[in-house]
């Protein structure tokens, strides 16, 4: 419907949503297979983590479309998001001091 | 000398900077739509880390954190709601390139199989959630140890399903305006942005909750 050099793009691209689908796909196998590992917690979480931060990315980059809009919209949301979010871990030592302190 | 004047001075006027503040210039480069949704987003995903945030702190703070997810129902299902999401998210990518490039037709055939998709998700979600408040899981008790395991998956996937369904609403919605030609692509792209997003939270949602609660032999 609308002429712009983004209209150019979404023609020449239309293949690479399909390789994102792949490996967001490949990626959450990778999670069900680590699931059935018997690794250690902390091991455990940082790989899952890990992994659900590039699904994550490459929705948003590509899905979401946000490399593709000017930098400064991604500029503006993210670091938001992720000091909200780093903000909570302040309350987990205390999660830890509770597993100590709760009678049994 | 004249014209090497006159180039100047043009010069100077192109470099001169004009406020993104002064009104007639949009400072992200996008609608007012999709600017808002975007910041929405944001907004929800701050929510959503504080449920997620809240069900890892019960988790560490408990002893005997159930482990309730056998490979079938519970991982098996888990993984194929996965599979249907992201296949509906590139559907919806579908939808919104179609609406830059294609026919009306084709946006609502995309549409309906993103809603498809979205319905299948809750269909699987609700029943297992039967299944588990049928094994005697509520909110503050289950058989198996940690009282607030209930609590904790109830409302994580609980507002995760009613965002599914309010997407589904959404996009059919979308389609029914799409069908009387009263959206423009930026409309359907907006509409999109809500869809992949509830996609991006379940990519937390399901290692979280599922794969660390596995039930190991």
């Amino acid at each position: 419907m609308d002429q712009s050099p983004e209209h150019v793009h979404s023609e020449a691209s239309a293949k690479i949503f399909l390789y994102v689908w792949f490996w967001l796909l490949a990626l959450t196998g990778v999670e069900v297979f680590l699931g059935y590992e018997h690794l250690e917690v902390k091991l455990m979480l940082v790989l899952l983590m890990g992994l659900s931060v590039i699904k994550a990315t490459l929705i948003i980059s590509y899905f979401m479309h946000l490399r593709y809009e000017r930098r400064s919209l991604a500029l503006t949301l993210m670091p938001a998001l992720v000091i909200v979010v780093t903000l909570m871990f302040m309350l987990f030592p205390d999660s830890f001091r509770l597993l100590q302190m709760r009678p049994r | 000398m004249a014209s090497h004047e006159a180039t100047s001075a043009h010069l100077h006027e192109a470099t001169v900077p004009v406020s993104a503040w002064g009104g007639g210039v949009r400072p992200f480069a996008t609608g007012s739509k999709k600017l808002g949704m975007w910041l929405f987003i944001i907004s929800d995903a701050i929510t959503f880390s504080a449920l997620l945030m809240a069900y890892s702190y019960v988790r560490v703070a408990s002893a005997a954190w159930p482990t309730p997810f056998e490979f079938y129902p519970g991982i098996i299902k888990a993984t194929v709601m996965t599979v249907i999401l992201l296949t509906s998210s590139v559907t919806m990518v579908m939808a919104v390139r179609a609406a830059k490039v294609g026919s009306r037709a084709s946006v609502v055939k995309w549409l309906l199989a993103t809603m498809v998709g979205g319905l299948a998700f809750v269909a699987i979600h609700a029943t297992e959630w039967v299944g588990l408040i049928e094994e005697g899981v509520r909110l503050f008790k289950n058989p198996w140890g940690e009282p607030l395991f209930g609590a904790a998956f109830f409302t994580l996937t609980g507002l995760h399903m009613t965002h599914v369904f309010i997407g589904v609403c959404y996009l059919g919605v979308v389609a029914a305006l799409v069908k009387m030609g009263k959206l423009t692509s930026e409309d359907i792209e907006v509409s999109g942005l809500y869809w992949h997003f509830v996609d991006l939270v379940w990519m937390f949602i399901f290692p979280l909750v599922y794969i660390l609660n596995i039930k190991m032999g």
